[in-house]
């Protein structure tokens, strides 16, 4: 996967997971949660989708780095790169 | 007759919120029991394929996000719907109340098998490890889960849970509302039952192997409490929730008031898991007349248990008939026969489709009963057709479950 597919995979992730947020206006470098209405427990589901769907493991000292969309995008690149 | 009780020991009834499989408010409700429309439909569940049952088809999006209701249950949502329609129903503003002095008591059969059986058939595609095991699982199935939606949805920070007692669920959710006024726990009940059990296959399974889940052809008449070719449960889902209040509260506001509550009653059989005891269902209506300082003589309908199973239903019309007589006064209907069993609702969602006897003077009838069973002799039983009667002052409501537990509701046209 190329960047910007990573970046709209996890856009329709979160699409998924918060079906009532607008994600148009999301800004790549400001934390997700302070754009959106994203809980903890909404957060957990990203971390299933990418389990459940890619084999992706993010162990829980990293989930900061999934703080931003940006951020998100640059963590999982490596991984994602070869799907 | 009793004497009269104080208006701040007395609770009535202001407001009703429904979902059944024939009508999502108690207008829509009515209209289907008077007219003989059954909710029963086919539908398809994961291992058992095709089977009938009572769906309800609300708008869970009038008063959810998409996201809620994501990540609640079926219960949850129906019981939110029930108790935002009943809050409506009664002209109530929430934003006006105390919140902290409302309760949500809410009956169910069971809660969280139909969770648990997705989070298993979804961790089955991954050859069961537990490590996709749902975040969600716990929270969707702890027993309180259905009122516990309904405070979160509404912002009611007083007490809520649900009440696990089978298929007399709705009763007792009613009964336990009207205890906590009584005992000035809080100001406002909203009381009922709920059921998601049509997402169980393990429900459809479980009556099916104990020989009790009922079949026809045509789905609308597949539930005939009573009738001679009978042959089992049809499960159904719904809810109905209740607002409760103390007279003195409901007079003051002004509120519209559908019926007070007089008599109830809870015991058990103590005898076997499944069969009813029609000792102690006798026992239960003396029970609630006690409590209601009447006699059978003043109950002007009757609203039946009978579910459909062969063994249960000439149980309960022995316990009405050593009650009632031969020739009773009463006249008797069932709703199971047009919505199915709807399982933690069906104590509440029956007695509400009832309560529009007191103003219309009309009883809903039993549908489906082409040849009464010469093992349920019920007279004054209104078949197949509603009958208009000149009385109609108290509604006795049986509902009864697995594991012996046995509730009567006894409502009152309301007098000040």
């Amino acid at each position: 996967m190329t960047k910007e597919e990573i970046k709209s995979t996890i856009l329709e992730i979160i699409a998924q997971i918060i079906p009532d947020e607008d994600l148009s206006d999301l800004k790549g470098d400001i934390p997700i949660r302070e754009q959106v209405e994203l809980d903890s427990m909404d957060f957990l589901d990203i971390i299933m989708e990418l389990r459940k769907r890619y084999g992706i493991e993010v162990p829980e000292d990293d989930y900061v780095q999934l703080a931003t969309l940006d951020g998100s995008v640059a963590y999982l690149e490596p991984r994602m790169k070869e799907l | 007759m009793a004497a009269k009780k104080p208006n701040e020991t007395r609770i009535v009834i202001t407001g009703v919120g429904l979902t059944a499989p024939n009508g999502n408010n108690l207008a829509e409700f009515r209209k289907s029991l008077l007219a003989g429309k059954s909710g029963i439909q086919k539908s398809n569940i994961r291992y058992m394929g095709e089977v009938l049952a009572g769906i309800c088809h609300f708008d869970p999006l009038k008063y959810q996000k998409k996201k809620e209701l994501r990540r609640g249950t079926r219960a949850g949502s129906i019981a939110i719907y029930c108790a935002q329609e009943a809050i409506a129903d009664a002209k109530l503003d929430l934003a006006c109340l105390d919140k902290s002095r409302i309760g949500v008591y809410l009956g169910i059969t069971e809660h969280g098998t139909v969770e648990t059986e997705n989070e298993i058939y979804e961790i089955k595609q991954f050859d069961y490890n537990v490590k996709y095991w749902s975040h969600h699982h716990n929270p969707r199935v702890v027993a309180n889960n259905p009122a516990g939606e309904v405070t979160l949805n509404l912002g009611i920070t007083g007490p809520h849970y649900t009440l696990g007692a089978a298929c007399a669920g709705g009763n007792i959710g009613l009964i336990q509302g009207l205890q906590m006024l009584l005992l000035n726990e809080v100001d406002l009940a909203l009381s009922g039952g709920v059921s998601e059990s049509t997402g169980s296959f393990g429900i459809f399974a479980g009556f099916k192997s104990e020989g009790a889940l009922a079949s026809h052809p045509d789905p609308e008449k597949a539930c005939r409490p009573f009738d001679k070719d009978r042959n089992g449960v049809v499960v159904s889902e719904g809810g109905c929730v209740f607002v409760l209040e103390r007279l003195s509260d409901a007079l003051k506001r002004g509120a519209k008031i559908y019926s007070e509550i007089v008599g109830y009653s809870i015991n058990s059989d103590a005898t076997d898991f499944i069969f009813p005891s029609a000792e102690r269902q006798v026992e239960c209506m003396k029970l609630a007349f006690n409590k209601a300082g009447i006699s059978p003589e003043d109950i002007d309908i009757i609203n039946t248990h009978g579910t459909g199973t062969i063994e249960g239903d000439p149980i309960e019309c022995q316990a009405i008939r050593e009650i009632f007589g031969e020739h009773p006064h009463a006249y008797m209907n069932n709703t199971k026969s047009f919505i199915g069993h709807t399982m933690g609702a069906a104590g509440a969602l029956e007695l509400a489709g009832n309560l529009p006897s007191f103003e219309d003077y009309v009883v809903h009838p039993t549908i489906n009963l082409d040849h009464l069973d010469p093992e349920c002799p019920l007279n004054n039983l209104v078949i197949n057709e509603p009958k208009r009667i000149d009385k109609v002052d108290y509604i006795l409501n049986n509902s009864f479950g697995m594991l012996g537990i046995n509730s009567v509701v006894i409502a009152k046209r309301f007098e000040e």
